[in-house]
């Protein structure tokens, strides 16, 4: 049994064809990283794992459970900008992936003092604990996306979906952030999927990198067709591409 | 512009005032405007040192003083702090009812599908009500006591903030609705935690737009039907042309609205020291 499991997913927006026929199964712990071109759908597959819209068929798993209809703790997630909460300090952002899942989003006492250890304990694994009481408007792009990562850590999801997380980044903090995110997966053994436009990078930090298409095309209607993922390459081996067919298509195995 | 602008060695645009030039600037509208008065005022006075139209600045300062500080002959109260307190009392009352209104209103057409669907239309047809033309209704249903005064400012200025609250809550980027209900927040934690915080500011700023109207309501309100407050007072004294007196009120009322909407201003920006991280 996959961990996560996407079965015959298909989306469309009016008659419009986002994605069809999306099937990949993922097991815990592995990085897969999605590449494609602009407007193909990638942040739309994103949107379905996050259970932030439902496919217009088919279904998305988690260890076997039901499609989701609408995002909760199992999935975490950073987007490319506006995921911290600006009204909040950097440590009250951490605070709060404790506290938002409490009937008043709140918390006190004992409770609260945990957190704060905890927050501290990861303003510290993040480098941010020198400014935890600035607010986000304050901080760099770079330092904007570790505590967002960090925050989507703090809540312990199951998943952690980025999207361009590093997409407004810098090169040289882009390289930073690379470092960090494969420390915190060392740690954590998480399941990532993160989308991204840079090639290196989805070889860099994934195990897989998924690569989203259409394989049918019509010239007279664009929006007929959706796209699909068109390979799935192994990228384990230092980032050295091969195509891992068997795994993605098991009936060839007995063919 | 091309014309006037060769003369100058920059733009226009390009021009910046030092700070204590733009103080004589800021004061100066003002001065022109005392000066004009007082001449006027005097060019009056010396042809007629009856005329009642346009009071010397000197009858001004002395009717302000006695006004401030004598009682009056029947009731021994001072009449002008009887009006304040009425008058901001209406004030406050259905400023802060609109304010709790608009913000409850807004958080639920800015969050819940349905609650749009229900209200949206409704309040944009609602702000389209002259206000002042229900003033009579008012006065027929809630009487001619406090309660028509304060509804005729509710009315007046809710659907307003109420609008622009919702839109506000609307802009908030859908990637923090998300994020919050990743980290397993509720509706209403949502509606607590990150739509509220984020609208007080904007809260506030309506608050401040809104007072000019809520001050006209309030003083048609009460010029129709009232026994206090500074409206009446104003259409009251009307009758026997007492400029003097008339004068000192318009004077008092626009520093009122002054200093509340300079508090205001302060609350916000210690309130919210979040707003301001980024500049
Ligand atoms: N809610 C929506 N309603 C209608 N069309 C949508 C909606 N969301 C996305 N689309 C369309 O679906 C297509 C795929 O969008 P998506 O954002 O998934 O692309 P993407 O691969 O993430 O692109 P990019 O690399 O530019 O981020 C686009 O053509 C977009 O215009
Ligand atoms: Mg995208």
């Amino acid at each position: 049994m996959s961990f996560v499991g996407v079965t015959n997913v298909w989306q469309r927006y009016g008659d419009r064809s986002i994605l069809e026929r999306v099937n990949v199964s993922v097991d815990e712990g592995e990085f897969v990283s999605i590449v494609g071109a602009s407007g193909c759908g990638k942040s739309t597959f994103l949107r379905m794992l996050l259970a932030e819209e439902s496919p217009y068929k088919g279904d998305i798993s988690i260890e076997g459970g039901d499609t989701a209809v609408e995002p909760n703790r199992e999935r975490g997630v950073v987007f490319q900008k506006y995921s911290v909460f600006p009204h909040l300090s950097v440590r009250e952002n951490l605070i709060a992936a404790e506290a938002f899942q409490n009937p008043l989003g709140t918390l006190r006492g004992s409770a609260r003092k945990n957190a704060e250890t905890r927050a501290d304990a990861m303003l510290e694994r993040i480098g941010l604990n020198h400014v935890l009481h600035q607010f986000p408007a304050s901080l760099s792009g770079g330092m904007q996306q570790r505590l967002a990562i960090g925050q989507a850590m703090t809540a312990k999801p199951r998943i952690l979906l980025l999207d361009e997380p590093f997409g407004a980044l810098d090169p040289g903090t882009r390289l930073q952030m690379h470092d960090f995110l494969l420390e915190l997966r060392e740690e954590t053994n998480m399941t990532v999927f993160m989308v991204t436009h840079d090639l290196d990078e989805a070889f860099k930090l994934g195990d897989r990198v998924l690569v989203f298409d259409k394989p049918r095309w019509d010239p007279q209607d664009p929006g007929l067709f959706g796209a699909t993922i068109t390979y799935d390459f192994d990228a384990r081996d230092k980032g050295i591409p091969y195509q891992d067919i068997l795994a993605a298509y098991p009936s060839l195995a007995s063919a | 512009m091309s014309l006037i602008e060769d003369i100058f060695a920059m733009r226009l645009i390009n021009y910046v005032p030092s700070r204590p030039g733009a103080i004589f600037l800021a004061a100066l509208p003002f001065i022109l405007l005392f000066v004009a008065y007082s001449i006027a005022s005097d060019i009056r006075l010396t042809a007629n040192p009856q005329d009642k139209l346009l009071p010397a600045p000197s009858t001004i300062v002395e009717t302000a003083e006695r006004l401030f500080t004598v009682p009056d002959k029947r009731s021994k109260e001072i009449l002008l702090w009887n009006d304040t307190f009425a008058s901001l009392g209406r004030l406050f009352g259905g400023v802060a009812i609109s304010a709790t209104l608009s913000l409850i209103l807004g958080i639920a057409i800015g969050l819940l599908p349905y609650a749009r669907s229900l209200f949206s239309s409704f309040i944009a047809v609602m702000s389209m009500v002259p206000p002042l033309a229900l003033l009579p209704i008012l006065f027929i249903v809630f009487g001619l006591g406090e309660v028509s005064k304060i509804v005729l400012i509710v009315i007046g200025i809710t659907p307003f903030m109420t609008r622009d609250l919702a839109q506000r809550v609307m802009e908030i980027p859908n990637e923090q609705i998300v994020k919050a209900q990743t980290l397993g927040a509720s509706s209403w934690v949502v509606a607590q935690r990150v739509a509220l915080p984020q609208v007080l500011p904007r809260l506030i700023s309506n608050v401040r737009l809104s007072l000019g109207s809520a001050w006209l309501f309030l003083i048609a309100a009460e010029a129709v039907a009232s026994n206090v407050g500074l409206g009446y007072r104003i259409f009251l004294v009307r009758r026997y042309l007492a400029m003097d007196v008339i004068l000192t009120y318009v004077i008092w009322i626009t520093l009122l609205a002054f200093i509340i909407d300079w508090a205001l201003k302060a609350l916000s920006r210690r309130a919210f020291p979040w707003m301001e991280a980024g500049l």
